[in-house]
């Protein structure tokens, strides 16, 4: 079947188009070129006056995995807000701050996501992120492995093990998980929760180990380098949520030495000390930094106001912060001498001095890093906001006046900290469509995904121009995913499964000799066990597996 | 004959993964690693291949075409027992959701103790791994632990080696309120578990009593269930000075009204514990024959715990009036699903209702079912998965044998097909 969108408006950086008006082909799943010759058109949308972006990537969304479980088992009250009931489409399920897994599917592609990447999927817990990922329809996904608080890293590293060494552990780690990048929370510091240390700054010994964070993110940041995976090493780095950790954050880019470097919501790792409150916002000095040091990219974690849940790695700063918890309920876990993770309810405030400045600081940041191919559109969901708060917070960056108007009402002190009202800068659609689109598929090595030319897969959104670019965005008129029609005005039509994104990095196959060892004297689980095969995922026949190549292969 | 080695179970809610088993055609035996929950569950023998409809033996399609026929003009259907793996689970909770049905996991009245709490509060958790290398202190609530898992210590306390722990045999080991039935608890060295023995329903006082004194509260009293105040204050000070203690309790043994409030007390206490400069986990039972599996499916596919109903077209979770037996006695319920592939002794509740069950080959009624399609278990007949106790770990499941039984998920997966045609809610 060919189909054909006529005359739209597109937006494509990956191909250097900038809203001019195009039209697109499909056949077969994939954007294909004009046929040559004589050809018929068996389904034609005119699309005259519509916006055309390829499909959007959220490249850092708690989707899959034990802590996103743990914090819907938490909040009935929350999924009871609402409800969301059964068509002759979709499966029923509830929304909100932790959406079950089939709404997640739906709402996303209601805003014209076609992809969500889940980046904190422990080794011993991937089964699971898999299995939930696996009831999330319509979307791609995929997963970026933790590592870093595991204990045979820290071994290897307290035994003096060369980098190769590492580099195997980690390629062997990504095949048995099934990921596409690799995550290191909280340098270290889930490990040294479990031995009492209560905070760990990037120079901090490890009570047992004597490693440092230091050491960790540089052993992991060579090891994603060497074994040519395109995703730097995500990094949600030390110290989250302290006020001053600005500066760890601007060590964290100094000290990993042009290694290329993921920094995650980096609005929780941007507050700096001044004022009456001792509070205030770092990103200036942070956004410079990233200006300056081509290796480093960011996404935000914006936080938007209202209720939400906050589920994450970091057990150690999540115990820290329960007293905060609202409401008051809150989950820590040590994991299996793997990792950990904490969830604790959130609800920012616009009248709470912190929670309106980390609003400001969020903002601050998108407008003040240059290159929107290094920064990427983020609320860290469910963490900083729900994901489907993203079309307000693409109006946010889009239209000063709104911007200035919502900033009018935050906490005043709050207001008189942040220099947001003064920054004139307005995101284009283009810009948007980097952040969203093009640049995270490029970031994460996604082949033949967030572009609009031939041979890329059709996952293609189309938008009515609105000057309410919250309207716009949260309404597409048509979403399709691999070439199929599944939203039309904002709703799910029909549906489909996507691909599991993965890389296959190459490894050592003696590393298994000193992991079986460790497996078999130490852990619960024996080796074999542990692995998940492609089956797992593929067997139920809905799932599919798609391998991406490394840096330095040839397609 | 093959020998197939390191065979997870999904019977003891520990995680064992190191049985040996012999399997003979359909026949199974445990030749390594058994113990008395795993054991008889693996060499249970298939009887019953053929599906019954009426007690008739008819194909699986037929009987899957009954099932459907029984469902379509329901109004309230329950599906009961819900014990599978993760795939049967998908697939009872699609069938739920186009039925408009009630789902209840059959051992959810114990659990609810916990998840009252968590819901109310939270707790600080731990998993077995850590157990086995950190944990230098066990406190044993309510709970007769190695009948529960019988080779729980062997596994996860008298490990030879640990990470953190220089000598494990002189880790400590203390029971409060039920004695242990064995000697599973004593050390290798010897050194017998400490017991301070009280009656079960005695706990949310001793309990009580013991968060207070953790907490450095002056307590009058000088017993407490039987139990020397004296002895809970020596108790008290041995858990704020352990490096990493572990509290353990089954929800379900705690068998008493409002047990929900002594999990709270006991998770309330661990989170004072980590407030006094050290580390102390909690650490529930539970992950038998698929519970933690039903409330982890239903939790991601629902956003609740299994007790959820979509009678309304959307889920509505109430762990006290979604109870599938209450249900069934106030006359609510029009029909019953009965899903159970692991165990063929945990048989639907006695109901005049239209039944059908979904079971492991070889369960036997005192009424025969409407419909009767018996299934193959998994991690025997087919491959799946199954979370334990922890609740992180998910074990993949091995398929041992060739016995030609359909899978939980096959067999619901037909019927919500069969029903698709139609609209019921």
């Amino acid at each position: 079947m060919l189909i054909r969108l006529t005359g739209g408006v597109v937006y494509d950086p990956a191909s250097g188009v900038d809203g001019q008006q195009q039209d697109i082909y499909i056949q077969d799943g994939r954007i294909v070129s004009k046929p040559i010759g004589e050809f018929l058109i068996d389904k034609e949308y005119d699309l005259k006056g519509k916006v055309v972006m390829s499909g959007a990537i959220d490249m850092h969304t708690h989707i899959g995995g034990g802590k996103g479980n743990i914090a819907r088992t938490l909040l009935p009250e929350d999924h009871r807000q609402d409800p969301v009931a059964s068509t002759h489409i979709c499966r029923s399920g509830c929304g909100h701050a932790m959406p079950s897994t089939f709404v997640t599917g739906y709402r996303y592609a209601e805003m014209g996501y076609t992809a969500g990447f889940e980046p904190a999927v422990l080794p011993i817990n991937a089964r699971q992120a898999h299995m939930e990922m696996g009831d999330i329809p319509i979307l791609d996904k995929g997963g970026y492995v933790m590592m870093g608080s595991d204990d045979y890293l820290l071994r290897l590293l307290t035994a003096k093990k060369d980098q190769k060494a590492i580099n195997d552990y980690v390629a062997w780690t990504m095949h048995s998980a099934k990921a596409i990048g690799v995550k290191v929370v909280n340098p270290g510091g889930i490990n040294a929760f479990k031995f009492n240390q209560r905070k760990l700054d990037l120079d901090e010994q490890n009570a047992h180990y004597g490693v440092t964070p230091r050491d960790i993110l540089h052993v992991l940041a060579t090891a994603v380098k060497e074994l040519g995976v395109s995703h730097p090493l995500h990094v949600h780095g030390c110290n989250l949520g302290v006020p001053g950790n600005m500066q760890t954050t601007l060590d964290t880019i100094q000290g990993i030495g042009g290694l290329p470097m993921h920094l995650t919501h980096i609005q929780f790792h941007s507050y700096g000390t001044e004022g009456d409150f001792k509070f205030s916002s770092g990103a200036a000095q942070i956004a410079e930094a990233i200006n300056l040091n081509k290796n480093i990219t960011i996404d935000v974690g914006q936080i938007l106001f209202g209720q939400t849940v906050t589920a994450s790695g970091d057990s150690m700063r999540q115990h820290a912060n329960h007293k905060l918890a609202s409401p008051n309920k809150w989950v820590t876990m040590d994991i299996e001498c793997d990792a950990g993770c904490g969830v604790v309810p959130f609800k920012y405030k616009d009248q709470s001095f912190v929670n309106a400045l980390q609003w400001a600081i969020g903002l601050e940041t998108f407008l003040l890093v240059n290159d929107p191919w290094r920064i990427f559109l983020t609320t860290d969901h469910p963490n900083g906001a729900p994901f489907t708060s993203y079309p307000h917070l693409i109006r946010l960056l889009m239209d000063r006046t709104f911007r200035n108007d919502v900033l009018s009402t935050i906490h005043p002190e709050a207001q008189k900290m942040t220099t947001l009202a003064s920054i004139e800068r307005e995101y284009t659609l283009q810009e948007i469509a980097i952040m969203t689109r093009a640049g995270a598929a490029k970031l994460i090595g996604l082949k033949d995904r967030g572009g609009l030319s031939a041979g890329n897969w059709a996952d293609i959104t189309v938008y009515t121009d609105n000057v309410d670019r919250q309207k716009m965005f949260e309404k597409p008129d048509y979403v399709f995913k691999d070439g199929q029609l599944v939203v039309v005005d904002g709703k799910v039509v029909s549906t489909k499964w996507g691909t599991t994104h993965v890389v296959k990095p190459d490894f050592d196959p003696s590393v298994e000799k000193g992991l079986k060892d460790y497996f078999d004297r130490y852990l619960t689980m024996k080796l074999g066990n542990f692995k998940i095969s492609d089956d797992e995922i593929t067997e139920d026949g809905r799932g599919s597996i798609t391998v991406h190549p490394l840096n330095g292969d040839v397609a | 004959m093959t020998d197939i080695t390191e065979v997870p179970s999904p019977f003891c809610g520990i995680g064992t993964d190191d049985l040996t088993i012999r399997v003979d055609g359909v026949s199974l035996k445990v030749i390594e690693n058994g113990c008395t929950v795993n054991t008889p569950a693996f060499e249970q023998a298939i009887t019953d291949t053929s599906a019954r409809v009426g007690g008739k033996e008819v194909s699986l399609e037929a009987a899957v075409a009954k099932a459907a026929e029984l469902l379509k003009n329901t109004k309230l259907p329950v599906i009961g027992g819900c014990a599978t793996d993760v795939n049967g689970m998908r697939a009872l909770l699609a069938l739920a959701d186009r039925s408009c049905a009630v789902v209840d996991n059959i051992n959810f009245t114990g659990a609810r103790n916990n998840f009252l709490a968590l819901q109310d509060s939270g707790w600080m958790n731990t998993t077995l791994a850590e157990v086995k290398n950190r944990c230098d202190l066990l406190l044993i609530v309510g709970t007769d632990l190695e009948a529960f898992a019988p080779r729980f210590f062997e596994r996860y306390l008298w490990n030879k080696e640990a990470m953190f722990v220089q000598d494990t045999s002189a880790r400590e080991v203390i029971y409060l309120g039920k004695a242990p039935s064995g000697n599973a608890s004593t050390s290798p060295n010897g050194q017998k578990a400490q017991v301070f023995e009280s009656a079960t329903e005695d706990l949310p006082e001793v309990i009580a009593v013991l968060r207070a004194l953790v907490k450095g509260q002056p307590i009058r009293a000088v017993s407490v269930g039987g139990i020397a105040v004296a002895d809970l204050q020596i108790l008290a000070e041995k858990l704020k000075s352990a490096t990493y203690g572990v509290v353990t309790w089954a929800a379900g043994a705690l068998a008493y009204r409002q047990a929900e409030l002594t999990v709270q007390t006991l998770s309330e206490m661990i989170k004072d514990i980590n407030d006094k400069n050290t580390r102390c986990s909690g650490l529930p039972l539970a992950g038998k024959e698929g519970d933690q599996t039903a409330n982890q499916v239903c939790g991601w596919t629902t956003g609740y715990p299994t007790r959820t109903r979509f009678s309304r077209g959307y889920p509505e979770y109430d762990p006290f009036l979604n109870d599938a037996n209450l249900l069934l006695d106030s006359g609510e319920a029009d029909t019953l699903v009965w899903v159970h592939a692991f165990n063929v002794n945990a048989v639907p509740p006695a109901t005049d209702l239209p039944l059908i069950v979904v079971g492991r080959s070889g369960m036997t009624f005192s009424k025969e079912p409407d419909v009767f399609i018996p299934v193959g278990t998994p991690g025997i007949d087919h491959a799946g998965h199954a979370y334990r106790m922890d609740n992180v770990v998910a074990i993949r499941l091995k398929k041992l044998r060739d016995s030609g039984l359909p899978s939980t998920a096959d067999v619901l997966n037909a019927i919500e097909h069969a029903l698709r045609e139609e609209t019921v809610c």
